[in-house]
This record gives C-alpha cells, structure tokens and sequence, in this order.
C-alpha cells in the first residue's frame, strides 16, 4: 500500500496486475503477436492511454523510475496527467531525463536519447490490428496472422505509391517482427521505425479499448514494410531545431504568427533541453540563462 | 465418362493425369442434401459446365471444390506441383497458397470477387503481392497488361471498382484472378446479372483467355448458352445428384434424363 492508503500500489489490485503480466508474458514470447487481456475501466477515457497505464501499471515496482511523455513532450496535458496518475497512486519516482528513467510510458514518440538495457517502453495504442482497415472483420485478420496472410498490408501501401507518387503513409507504419508478425507500432511517425529495431529496452505495446497487448523484446529484428524500388524511407521536416540546433531529431513545426511564421523545434523536450544545457543552440534560441538569473 | 476420359487422356499426353480428380463428393446441410456423392475427372485444359436450376446445389458443389466449404465426405485430388494431393484433406495455408496460385474463383457478384475500395491496379496486384512480388514497377506493369487483356483502358488503373460499370468490374474480377497464372478457374454464374450485348462480350473475352491460357475450368450457371459456349463437357445436377454428364453438345442435342429434356425445351428462343 501507498502513503496514501487509499489505492492498492499503483491503483490496479494485484489479481489484475497478475493477468496482465501473463497477457505482457506470452506477449514477450510471441515478438509482434497481439495477446487478448481482459481491459479495465480506468479512472481516465479510452483514447488517454488506457492501455498503457495498465501496462505501466503492471510493470511498476516502488523503485522505479517513471517517465511519461505524449508526442514526446513531458510536459503536455496527457504526460502530466498520466505521471500525476502514479506519482499519487504508487509514490515512486519520477522524471523528465530519457536516461535516468527505469519505465517510459509514451505516446506517439519513441525518445531520441538511445534507450538502455534495463528500460521499458510503454506505448499506447489505439488500434492494435494493423490490417483493421484493409479487412474490417476480426475473425478473418486474426486467421490472416495465423496464416502469415500479408499480401493486403502491400495492397495498402501500393495504393499509397499509385495515388501519391511515394508512401505516404507517415505514421502507424507497418512492420515485420522477426519475419514473421505484422504489427502496427502504435502511431509514432515512420522516422522512429528504425528504433524499434534491435532496441536495448523492453517495448511494451498497451490497447485498452481493443484490448490486447503485444511486445518487442529486447535486440528484436523490426523491418518497416517496402517495395524494392520504393524502399523505406524514414523522413523528418528538412530542418535543424529553431531552438538547439540538432540536426538529426524528429521535429514539431508550431506557428508562430498568422503572417506565415513558424518554427521547427524538436518533439523530444527533454532531448532538446539537454542539448541546449549543455551549449548547444538553434537559430532561434534565446541566450542560454540560468534559471531564476 | 471412361470413354471420353481416354479421350482426354490421349488428347493431352503431356499430363498423363486428370487435373482435378472428384470422388464421392457429398455435403449435407443438417438432414437436407446439398450436393450427393459427386465425382468427376477434369483433365488439364478441358472446360466443365455445372447446370441446373436453383437449389439444385451446384454453387454448394463448387463452394466444396474450391475450399470455401467443407464435405462431410469425398475427396478433392489436385495435381500440384508436387504431385496429386487431397484438398480436402490439406491444412489450410497449404489450401490458401493454392487458391492464390493455382486456382482462381470468379464469383457471380464482382463485389464478392473485388476490393471495393482499393484501386484497379491494386486489386490486380494482390495476388501478386500476396505470392511474395514485391516491385511496384513490375506489379503495375502487370496489372497494367491484364488490364489490357481483358479490354480495359490502361488510364483508369488507379480508379476505384465502384466507378466501374458492372461489365468492366465483372472483368476486372477476372484479371485479378488470371494474374498469377492459375491451373484452374472455379466460375460461380460468371456472366449473371449482366446484360445480353456485355453477357456476350464477356463470353467471348473468356472463351478467348481459356483457349489462349489453356486453363481449365468449372462453370457453374444456369444458362445453357454460356456453357454451349464455353464448355467441352457438362454436368447436370437436381436435387444435389448428378443426373446426367457427358460432352456439351451430346448432352444438349439429346438429353436422355428426363430433367435434362426439361432443361433443354425450357431455353427461350428468340
């Protein structure tokens, strides 16, 4: 029990967390497979991360380290929400720094700091199935996973080459677990693809309406899905971070006018803030103050 | 039936084997009878027309044979690549591989048939995609060349099935199904719900790729012009028997069984 007494520790009861630990196990097992669990209403609307609090939750231990990012941003209304969430109902720790946190829930970004042997990613997800739009029913996508029945996931991105000229599909993009499952990464843009592959961390992926939970152990084998002669080409904006200059991080165009102004700063804020601490600075950056100088 | 076999046998002596070996095939839905004790031969590059009117279960009879239902009892051999094998008895990805390859289903509703939301060339592409070919280029020049074959201007690859009209989806249900180069095609009612000038248009355009691919082929319909057409043997069924088969035109020049006699008096003339 907490401090506060009030919740089990980290709100879920233990027989829960129990489920879903074989549901996370047999997930681990079968790299990519989506495992049915049984989803609990949380104190929070489906679409919020339902799923990827009960992972955390399940995963949580009162030596953790938390960290909770949205769009890969610590301090939006989602992360402040969810790490408030388990700061009152587990007490443990938490964090905004990449490299100090032992359990990451995120939405839709993968941090840019490499992750390490030891970490957890929790991604929520909002559609589990990747095939969910090409064939609407449930029972046949689940027998074309069984079957290994993927010519539709190239159906969709040929009908992308045919009407856009390129794969234009920039998010939520298919890949291929160790040759065998396909799987939707949750919605993080196709530029993080490449970091699912042979990633250090524990990844964990939660569904809390669709419930399921699928995962990418550590040092798996991810291929984002391609044609040989449209490959796969993971893009970001063509520009260097407005405020820390990075020239390899994913970015967030925000507008800064209605005269057409706007700048490119890194979705990553605890990446960007590291880099500027450390003197790094973009063409737009304010001169590097000491807080409360 | 041993006679025309033989036939058939010395016609194609390059395959010393029947395509498609049927025996005992019987579905039964509860007490009710669906088809009975069905079995035929089918020999590489011959085409079968299934007749009878409705109910009489020949879309049950080709549903068994093309895998989408399963007999309570009979055999379905195919000679596959690896030698003649039971489909009935298969696990079903070896089954699905098959009805991506090897065989093909042309349904009588194109919508059943076709990805009504996918473009021309995607749902040629398909099956292509689904067999492993992963070169957008030479996907599109394929679908781009079937749709050719079956009469389709090239400009509208990228439209949608529903901007077709219903002649055009019918053929491009074809081409989806021709692309992978199959054995044999299962027909259910091909040329259904299509007016008489696109009924025959479309005849014509299979009678030709038939010929051209030397496919074989099961054709289920209840018009007995289609089959005159298209068939070299028929079959007609009533009631879930078979109650008569032989070559097309002996079957329809002199029907013996009195529901064959029916069948035949009943076609309207012009």
């Amino acid at each position: 029990m907490t401090g506060t007494g009030q919740y089990n520790f980290a709100y879920l009861d233990e027989e829960t967390k129990r489920m879903i630990r074989r549901a996370l196990l047999k997930a681990v097992a079968v790299p990519g497979y989506q495992v049915p669990f049984a989803s609990r209403e949380m104190p929070m609307p489906y679409g919020w991360g339902t799923g990827g609090v009960q992972v955390t939750a399940a995963c949580l231990t009162p030596d953790d380290t938390l960290k909770v990012i949205d769009q890969g941003a610590d301090d939006t209304t989602n992360a402040v929400s969810i790490r408030r969430f388990f700061e009152k109902t587990a007490g443990v720790a938490v964090t905004e720094q990449t490299g100090e946190a032992s359990v990451i829930q995120t939405r839709h970004r993968i941090p840019e700091t490499p992750l390490t042997e030891g970490q957890i990613l929790v991604y929520q997800v909002p559609i589990p199935e990747p095939l969910r739009f090409l064939e609407p029913r449930e029972t046949e996508t689940r027998r074309m996973h069984a079957l290994e029945d993927y010519g539709l996931m190239h159906v969709r991105l040929y009908e992308d080459i045919a009407r856009h000229g390129a794969i234009a599909t920039s998010y939520a993009y298919p890949v291929k677990v160790e040759g065998r499952y396909v799987m939707d990464p949750s919605p993080i843009p196709k530029f993080d693809n490449p970091k699912l592959s042979d990633c250090a961390a524990l990844q964990l992926f939660g569904a809390g309406r669709e419930q399921r939970i699928y995962a990418l152990p550590p040092f798996t084998q991810v291929v984002s899905l391609d044609f040989e002669d449209h490959p796969f080409d993971p893009s970001k904006a063509d520009h260097p971070c407005a405020l820390c200059g990075a020239e390899n991080s994913y970015l967030d165009e925000v507008i800064t006018d209605d005269q057409g102004g706007r700048m490119f700063v890194c979705s990553d804020t605890d990446y960007c803030a590291t880099r500027r601490a450390a003197g790094h600075a973009g063409a737009m950056a304010a001169p590097f103050e000491e807080v409360g100088a | 039936m041993t006679d025309q076999s033989r036939i058939f046998a010395e016609n194609s002596k390059a395959c010393p084997r029947p395509l498609l070996q049927v025996r005992g095939l019987t579905k039964m839905y509860g007490a009710r009878i669906g088809c009975a004790d069905v079995g035929f031969d089918l020999w590489p590059g011959e085409v079968m027309g299934i007749v009878g009117e409705s109910g009489s279960g020949k879309s049950t009879l080709l549903n068994c044979l093309a895998g989408h239902l399963a007999p309570d009892r009979g055999e379905v051999i195919f000679d596959t690549a690896r030698g003649p094998r039971d489909t009935v008895r298969m696990s079903e990805p070896e089954r699905r591989m098959l009805s991506r390859t090897d065989w093909a289903f042309v349904h009588q509703n194109p919508r059943d048939g076709l990805r009504m939301g996918v473009s021309a060339g995607g749902n040629v592409g398909e099956r292509l995609m689904a067999v492993g070919a992963r070169h957008y280029g030479n996907i599109r020049e394929a679908a781009l060349d079937w749709l050719e074959r079956v009469e389709i201007d090239g400009a509208r690859i990228d439209d949608r099935p529903s901007a077709f009209s219903g002649g055009m989806q019918q053929r491009l249900q074809i081409a989806r199904n021709l692309v992978t180069g199959p054995r044999l095609v299962f027909m259910d009612e091909p040329t259904g719900g299509l007016d008489v000038s696109v009924q025959a248009r479309l005849l014509d355009l299979l009678r030709g790729l038939v010929r051209r691919m030397g496919l074989s082929a099961i054709v289920v319909t209840h018009d007995l012009a289609v089959v005159r057409l298209l068939a070299d043997r028929l079959m007609v069924m009533k009631s879930g028997h078979v109650v008569e088969q032989g070559l097309t035109d002996q079957v329809l020049d002199d029907p013996q069984h009195g529901y064959t006699q029916l069948l035949v008096s009943s076609v309207l003339q012009v």
